[in-house]
């Protein structure tokens, strides 16, 4: 008769489901086919979705080629860090690094062109997130992630790490300038 | 194998007292986890409070580990463990397999759970409850879960075996209730989660040690989640189980229909465990094909299941309802349900909260592109409380105003607070869940000791309406923390102090479930004349147009952030 006591007709696998059951069924079975349309959708026609570009690296090749960015490109210092402020290279690429506990080095971008940022971290894991816009990105050690992205509008942009790092992780906020 | 059988005089719920006896002490340990984990909550809530800020960082993530470890593992598998136990032996009228092997498995959990905590407690392994490498815990905190974890599978094997047991011994006719029947599904994933735990933690442990040189984080959040997002599906399974259970005991519901629900129980077990897929999809090592197939349990069956519960629950409670005579209007058998009674007022704010909070914030934050507005964010724990806290931490609960008298023999005291406390903790946990996700749809991270940045070389100031949410975290957080500490306390305090009850006449052989298979068919209110159940439908579209709307302003948002590709 209920739930707790076996089925009371045996063959319950042979009694017709009723109009209404069928009819939720398969509003949710559509509703499941348009949820998984979108994001196929979206990998057409949307603007914002996630690079497949990802190398293996380790971290001491990760660390080099973003000096050897942060060499060429930087424009100037900033804070009692003496932080360098990078542009990216000719061909609008440039290299962030995560480390315990600061986004090295700032960037410095401009509204409306493509960048390639080259993303990976150098000990743990780390969370790319940017802010006011809200994009967030896992940064992993031992991948280097190139992330195609297309600032809209210029301002100063705080880079949070949002992937717990230790007992720093709350001081660890980078920069990003679109001019 | 010589046991003792007591049939509660209130129920006519039969006992085996080996298994009762391991169904209290997995009740009783989960609960003293949830007081630890209740404690902890408070911690963290009032520090994330930013008016209150009260730990430094370090206890503070200390303690954040703690509250996940406790919660989530330790206070949430005890439980099913107990729950596990009932769904057989009780239910089916059958001793328990092999009693004292369960002793082993209930002391395993013991050891390691605690094992666990000293390793917390002690500093080194303020890791969270992900314990992502290559940050590395002290040895035996992985070593205690590797043991719980042992523990907790044993369990489920002796939950196999007392299904075997009632088969050969013929206690019941015809199919598993549908109770006993989703409680299988639970079991079964928790297999799986536990093997794949087993493949991760294990490695991990022996690099710990220092004997493998090192675990790739990528691999390692994988296979992690495997664990880390299944057992949630262990619990959904077991709490949409005990909302069938309850709308039996109470209402005398059957379900709508078996077919139904027997498939939807299937589905979980054959797409939940994609949804290790959900905490990558922001990473950097799979594809987006893999994304996209895996995220939505092979285009959302999962979620279908889960709709079609969310459906037939309601609908069996209304069906049983309206044959009682309450069918004036949509919603009079919904009026005229026992709302004082916690039984009832827990379990449907349980299903109302999963469906709605936890269900469609879930869906949303697992869709591939939208899960960058989330990954990490404050939205995803306030998620999980819609679902692990609201869905099954109140299941439980209600539960257990249930069980307190049928399985302890005891009287729950306090009656008025008793009535009370399902509304105190499910709503509080549901608005605590809302300004959470609120906070983080404002970008706010999880697991972040200070959102002032203190230390930091810039400033970066949030908005006043993330501040505004914070605030009202703590508050809501510290309301939610008194209404479950309101719960341990009735039911620890029943459980010493309650009027005592009648056990019952006790018996050395089982009574089977009495056939009722060939009478009842012919008479059944089921086959043909199905009881319309308008008002359902009615709740059920509402939760679709929700779910339909909060879904597209996520794509409008999404589509208003820098161009990605």
């Amino acid at each position: 008769m209920s739930a707790i006591l076996p089925p009371s007709d045996r063959l319950w696998w042979k009694t017709p489901i009723s109009g209404q059951e069928w009819t939720w069924i398969g509003i949710a079975f559509v509703w499941g086919m348009v949820m998984f349309g979108m994001m196929l959708y979206w990998h057409i026609y949307g603007k914002q979705n996630l690079s497949n570009e990802v190398y293996r690296t380790t971290t001491e090749m990760f660390q080099a080629k973003t000096d050897a960015f942060v060499k060429e490109n930087t424009i100037r210092t900033e804070t009692e860090q003496q932080i360098p402020v990078a542009k990216a290279n000719a061909n609008n690429e440039a290299f962030l690094l995560a480390r315990l506990w600061s986004w090295y080095p700032i960037l410095e971008l401009e509204a409306g062109k493509t960048y390639k940022i080259h993303l990976s971290a150098v000990d743990y894991n780390h969370g790319f997130s940017l802010q006011p816009t809200n994009i967030n990105i896992q940064v992993i050690p031992g991948y280097e992630h190139v992330v195609k992205m297309t600032p809209t509008k210029a301002g100063t942009y705080a880079i949070v790490c949002n992937e717990y790092c230790g007992i720093g992780h709350h001081t660890m906020l980078g920069r990003i300038y679109v001019k | 194998m010589a046991t003792t059988y007591r049939t509660c005089p209130r129920t006519g719920l039969q006992f085996d007292l080996k298994a009762e006896k391991l169904m209290r002490w997995n009740a009783v340990a989960g609960v003293l986890w949830l007081l630890v984990g209740g404690i902890t909550a408070l911690l963290v809530i009032l520090t994330r409070w930013p008016a209150i800020k009260l730990l430094p960082p370090d206890q503070f993530y200390l303690i954040l580990t703690a509250h996940g470890i406790d919660m989530l593992i330790l206070w949430i598998i005890y439980f099913e463990i107990a729950v596990l136990y009932f769904a057989s032996s009780t239910l089916l009228r059958c001793r328990l397999a092999t009693p004292n092997l369960a002793w082993v498995g209930f002391w395993l959990m013991a050891i390691g759970g605690i094992m666990t905590n000293v390793a917390i407690f002690q500093g080194e392994s303020s890791v969270m409850f992900t314990s992502y490498v290559p940050m590395q815990a002290a040895p035996h905190f992985y070593l205690g879960i590797i043991l719980f974890a042992v523990g907790a599978l044993i369990g489920c094997g002796v939950f196999f075996g007392t299904l075997v047991v009632a088969k050969r011994d013929k206690t019941y006719t015809g199919s598993l209730p549908l109770v006993s029947f989703g409680a299988m599904t639970a079991a079964i994933i928790a297999v799986f989660t536990i093997l794949s735990g087993a493949a991760i933690l294990i490695p991990t442990f022996l690099w710990s040690v220092g004997l493998i040189e090192s675990v790739d984080p990528q691999l390692y959040r994988m296979i992690w989640w495997a664990l880390g997002h299944s057992s949630q599906q262990i619990n959904v399974a077991a709490h949409v189980s005990i909302w069938y259970l309850v709308a039996a005991v109470i209402f005398g519901a059957k379900p709508l229909s078996e077919k139904v629900s027997r498939f939807a129980f299937l589905l979980y077990i054959l797409f939940l465990q994609l949804a290790s897929a959900h905490h990558l999809l922001s990473d950097p090592g799979m594809s987006a094909e893999w994304k996209v197939l895996n995220t939505s349990y092979f285009m959302y069956f999962a979620v279908m299941a889960s709709m079609i519960h969310g459906f037939t629950v309601p609908g069996a409670i209304e069906a049983a309802q309206r044959r009682k005579g309450f069918t004036n209007g949509l919603f009079e058998w919904l009026r005229k349900a026992p709302w004082g009674n916690p039984v009832f007022s827990g379990m449907f704010i349980s299903l109302v909260g999963f469906g709605f909070l936890g269900g469609i914030s879930g869906v949303v934050l697992g869709t591939e592109q939208i899960n960058m507005l989330m990954h990490n964010t404050f939205y995803v724990p306030g998620h999980f409380h819609t679902t692990v806290v609201v869905g099954t931490t109140l299941a439980f609960m209600s539960i257990t105003y249930l069980l307190v008298p049928t399985l302890f023999k005891r009287e729950m005291m306090f009656p008025k607070l008793c009535q009370i406390q399902p509304y105190l903790y499910g709503l509080s946990m549901s608005v605590l869940g809302l300004v959470m996700m609120g906070a983080g749809t404002l970008g706010v991270s999880r697991r972040h000791w200070d959102m002032a940045f203190s230390g930091a070389p810039f400033q970066y100031e949030w908005p006043g309406a993330a501040y505004l949410m914070m605030g009202l975290t703590g508050i809501f957080g510290t309301i939610a923390v008194i209404g479950g500490g309101l719960w341990i306390f009735l039911v620890v305090w029943s459980l010493l102090f309650g009027k005592k009850l009648d056990g019952g006449v006790t018996s050395d052989k089982p009574t089977p479930i009495p056939d009722q298979t060939t009478a009842a068919s012919a008479s059944a209110t089921g086959s043909e004349e199905h009881t319309t159940v308008p008002g359902t439908v009615v709740l059920a579209i509402t939760l679709l147009v929700c779910f339909v709307l909060y879904y597209f302003v996520n794509w409008k948002y999404l589509s208003e952030v820098w161009g990605l590709s």
